[in-house]
């Protein structure tokens, strides 16, 4: 791991740690209804003013606390056209089995690539700790996942030009 | 100290909790029934499921002298579970709310209860004899928010309440021709219906997660979002309190807390385990926290071999087991009350949480 992203993962721990103390709410506004308060923004006072982690201007964490649930969404690094596309097509194809991943949210905020929707019905089911862990593991993996795929596009693209070549050495 | 008395009833959230005044019946919120579990040796074995709700069970109390108990849900209603030879009988109590009901408590004269709604306002409830039903008065005035928690003064006529406006209030919820006339306290003298005694602003406008009112009803304390904790001596009617105290914590937000006598209050919530803190109206300080964490120490450090860590590897992918937590809850304690008390010292206090437990600690 490298000296700066120590405290960067650092910080989002605490931060998550802190923001999900979350306890059952049902909705103010809306009669038998319980919804997460941090997407309906029906009632102000139960949101919490959102909070950035940025390790740099291309990687950076918004973490939107209410009542009854979190949202936390992450800008994951891209350096040039090939790692956008790759991180386009990562997201996509996570956002698009959200239905088996729980906490994932089907649409990422606007300005970041991917988001979490984690409501007090999670932290009920699942061991808290575990959860900030998962989200921390996730931002570890997932810069790893996208240098690695470069990687291999770079070598398979190297080797398609070279027996593409070929014929006319 | 001996070691706490944990029972592990089942994987869902306990919303709530309350113990019969004998201590052998406990009434558990689950999901949308009320569980009674009777206490069989150790143990304590599903008894009666009381069912009448179709939204999640809030709250619940136990009247200590009369055995009635009282729940309330999200769905917008509470019911009055009246004990009889065949069983627990509902009635349905005229709350006149339509937003969920959030919490509810009985006075300690059992005539009245009081229940906290997202509806912003709180139902004062009465048994009216000549309609033969428990009819509700609505405390209304100031409050702008959900309220979260309530709690009654020894008097049965004083009601403190918090919301997630981030205040705490005490309201007279004094009811002509059920309360007796109070004597007048620090609170105030002549206490019509609906009078605010008290409004107190948390520091960093956090919700007010719960309140309590001291043994004898002097002091208020109650916690908050912001971890803090706060203690408000009033010194008379429509006079500013004589001192109003906040002990700020590095800990994570207390959901509950009781006091024990007039010089110490017991907290517990996101953290999994009570904490205790000690003082009076010169000022108040945390005192650390009531378990003795054994459970980590000599259990973890035994099985180290490579074995163990090969094992460990293979069959979950890592070296080190870090699922449990080093305390008794593994989740957050929604709520802890008193279970044994001795005059106005709490004995043995009983906790209940998001994981399922509910534990017995002697303090």
């Amino acid at each position: 791991m490298s000296q700066s992203l120590r405290p960067y993962l650092q910080a989002v721990r605490s931060s998550l740690t802190a923001a999900l103390c979350l306890s059952n709410f049902a909705s103010q506004t809306a009669e038998r209804h319980n919804v997460p308060e941090v997407e309906a923004r029906t009632s102000p006072e139960v949101l919490l003013t959102p909070l950035t982690v940025a390790r740099n201007e291309n990687e950076r964490v918004l973490i939107e606390p209410s009542i009854n649930s979190i949202r936390i969404s992450i800008k994951i690094k891209q350096a040039d056209e090939i790692e956008h596309i790759l991180v386009h097509k990562f997201t996509r194809f996570l956002t698009q089995r959200a239905e088996s991943f729980f906490i994932l949210r089907r649409k990422p905020i606007k300005g970041y690539d991917i988001s979490f929707l984690i409501t007090n019905f999670h932290t009920e089911e699942m061991l808290k700790h575990k959860l900030v862990d998962f989200i921390i593991q996730f931002m570890e993996e997932v810069d790893k996942e996208i240098s690695e795929m470069k990687l291999f596009l770079n070598a398979r693209a190297r080797f398609v030009a070279e027996s593409f070549l070929t014929p006319f050495d | 100290m001996a070691p706490p008395e944990v029972h592990h009833l089942f994987h869902n959230p306990i919303a709530d909790h309350s113990f019969s005044a004998d201590r052998n019946t406990l009434a558990i919120a689950r999901d949308t029934t009320v569980e009674l579990y009777g206490r069989a040796g150790n143990a304590f074995k599903l008894q009666d499921e009381l069912k009448g709700h179709d939204k999640t069970v809030t709250s619940l109390d136990i009247a200590p002298n009369s055995g009635r108990i009282v729940s309330c849900s999200q769905d917008r209603n509470a019911l009055v579970w009246e004990p009889t030879p065949q069983g627990y009988k509902p009635t349905l109590v005229l709350l006149r709310i339509n937003r969920a009901a959030t919490f509810v408590r009985w006075s300690p004269s059992e005539t009245k209860f009081a229940v906290g709604s997202g509806d912003r306002l709180i139902a004062v409830c009465y048994f009216e004899q000549e309609n033969d039903w428990w009819v509700s008065k609505h405390l209304k005035k100031p409050i702008r928010s959900t309220v979260t928690t309530l709690a009654w003064h020894p008097n049965s006529v004083l009601l403190a309440a918090g919301s997630t406006d981030a205040h705490a209030r005490v309201f007279s919820s004094f009811i002509k021709g059920v309360d007796a006339r109070p004597d007048p306290t620090a609170w105030g003298e002549r206490l019509p219906f609906n009078t605010v005694c008290g409004e107190y602003l948390n520091n960093s406008a956090g919700w007010v997660h719960s309140v309590a009112f001291s043994p004898s009803g002097d002091a208020l304390a109650f916690a908050a979002h912001d971890s803090s904790i706060t203690v408000v001596y009033p010194s008379a009617p429509e006079q500013p309190p004589k001192a109003v105290i906040s002990i700020n914590t590095q800990l994570l937000p207390f959901m509950s807390l009781i006091w024990n006598g007039e010089a110490e209050i017991i907290a517990a919530g996101h953290g999994c385990e009570p904490y205790r803190f000690n003082g009076g109206i010169e000022g108040w300080q945390l005192s650390g926290a009531l378990e003795a964490k054994a459970l980590g120490g000599s259990g973890d450090q035994r099985e180290e071999s490579a074995l163990n860590m090969f094992r460990q590897m293979d069959l979950k992918g890592k070296v080190k087991d870090d699922t449990q937590l080093k305390t008794t809850h593994q989740n957050t304690v929604t709520t802890i009350r008193a279970y044994e008390t001795a005059g106005d010292a709490v004995r043995k206090f009983s906790s209940s949480g998001v994981d399922g437990r509910v534990v017995i600690w002697n303090v």
